[in-house]
């Protein structure tokens, strides 16, 4: 596998406050990377600078490289809502369009051209698909995505960005709203696919990141602490601050 | 930020305590069954035999610790190799009991007023296994791999007392056919002693594998 997201030297700072420190990581295309760490280590800052979410925070300054697929995502010649077609981003509480069910999934495709209608319902279908929801409401899919379930409102939203056929697939604690069956659904739902796309997840959940992923960073105030294979992590860490951390004696 | 772990921490505590009062149960064991077999005073070999269903619940009781700790706390990394070898180490302990019945058992067979052979190798193994046993719930307590490798170095010479009193038994049933019965029996304590100083280098293993995370092969 090959590399797809390398993050060269990166320092971020939101006005004085440096929030990344000399961050350093290489990404392998399809698979699943955790962020580990507790609350304000910077995991969550390092996602959003994977496809420029910080952008329009006022005072923010980034130092370093972010390179997705051999470009590097500041440079000034890149096309931002085009790079977030390709990165795609589910967030920690569902947050699907006041529409239907359809035009959530639809809603992508239409914006970057697409307008026939056939070629719009083989996307919303396959996406549904893809993000195991399609049995559940292919009946039903005029009805408003308020209608569903957390869990399935999450599933939609999985859906909602794959219908633009990203690369990558940000997801920041996408469970952390969701009760444990709707959890296991969307991390069953992760695993298939990592078969077509790179999948970093941002969880408060160890045996989450334990379960699902393949490598996993620890971060603690800005740095990234560990980044290994997940087993070898959770297993038998090098860093004693890793092994505070997931043994639960950080603090 | 996440609270310690006091209740694990205490659970984790009791578990280790448990695996060196299982250690000091069994190396007393050992220590009365060779005594028996050595002085032919057979009341102690009787004691090693009665009591070591109490070994056993001890073992249970480890395995019972650690498989709740798996189940309620989900332990990782250290945490979950300290539970992983606890099984470990008090699957060894009772193995290195039931050895010790099996020399108490045979010191019982030999009877009150045998003439062993061999006495004095069979006394040096068994003050080495002893002692190995000792040193392995040591290295354990201190978690001290250098003690752990020291410890299982002392299996060499086990090993070689074994073959050593083997061969001369060997040659004394040549010598007198009348004594076979008695010399398998002395054949038997040695392999069982040699076996003891096995498990304690398992327990070493253990040890290494806790502190390093890596599996050694103490044995070779």
């Amino acid at each position: 596998m090959s590399n797809i997201v390398t993050v060269e030297n990166l320092d971020l700072y939101y006005g004085d406050f440096q929030a990344l420190k000399k961050v350093n990581m290489s990404i392998q295309e399809k698979s699943i990377t955790a962020f580990i760490g507790p609350s304000g280590c910077g995991k969550s800052t390092l996602l959003r600078t994977l496809n420029r979410m910080n952008d329009m925070i006022v005072g923010i300054r980034i130092d370093g490289q972010v390179i997705i697929n051999e470009t590097n995502i500041y440079d000034s010649a890149v096309n931002v809502e085009l790079l977030r077609k390709n990165i795609g981003m589910v967030f920690q509480q569902p947050n699907p369009f006041p529409k239907s069910i359809y035009e959530n999934v639809a809603y992508g495709p239409r914006i970057h051209g697409i307008s026939n209608r056939s070629e719009l319902d083989a996307i919303v279908e396959k996406s549904l698909k893809q993000s195991a929801l399609w049995d559940e409401v292919k009946d039903y899919l005029k009805k408003s995505a308020y209608g569903l379930s957390g869990g399935q409102q999450q599933r939609l939203c999985i859906a909602r960005a794959l219908a633009v056929n990203p690369h990558v697939l940000l997801m920041d604690e996408p469970t952390s709203a969701l009760d444990p069956i709707s959890t296991l659904k969307i991390e069953e739902l992760i695993q298939e696919l990592k078969q077509q796309y790179t999948i970093i997840i941002v969880t408060h959940n160890m045996q989450q990141a334990a379960r699902i992923s393949h490598d996993t960073a620890f971060f603690l105030h800005g740095e990234v602490v560990e980044f290994a294979d997940t087993e070898k992590l959770f297993s038998n860490p090098d860093d004693q601050r890793t092994e505070d951390y997931i043994s639960g004696r950080f603090g | 930020m996440m609270t310690r772990r006091s209740q694990f921490e205490e659970s984790l505590k009791e578990l280790s305590s448990e695996i060196i009062h299982m250690g000091e149960r069994v190396e007393k064991a050992i220590h009365l069954s060779v005594q028996s077999l050595i002085t032919g005073d057979l009341t102690s070999a009787h004691i090693v035999i009665s009591q070591d269903y109490e070994i056993n619940a001890l073992e249970e009781k480890i395995d019972n610790i650690g498989s709740t700790l798996i189940a309620t706390q989900q332990p990782v990394a250290k945490d979950l190799r300290r539970i992983l070898i606890s099984f470990k180490i008090a699957s060894d302990l009772e193995r290195m009991a039931d050895l010790a019945v099996d020399v108490a058992k045979s010191a019982v067979r030999l009877g009150e007023n045998h003439t062993l052979k061999l006495i004095t190798d069979i006394t040096k193994m068994a003050e080495l296994a002893e002692q190995m046993t000792n040193e392995s719930i040591r290295a354990f307590t201190e978690e001290n791999i250098d003690l752990a490798y020291k410890m299982a170095k002392m299996d060499d010479e086990v090993d070689s007392l074994h073959s050593k009193i083997m061969h001369e038994l060997f040659t004394h049933i040549a010598n007198d056919p009348q004594s076979v019965n008695k010399a398998i029996l002395v054949g038997f304590v040695s392999r069982y002693l040699e076996r003891i100083a096995d498990h304690a280098t398992n327990i070493g293993e253990s040890v290494v594998y806790l502190v390093r995370g890596k599996r050694p092969d103490l044995n070779q």
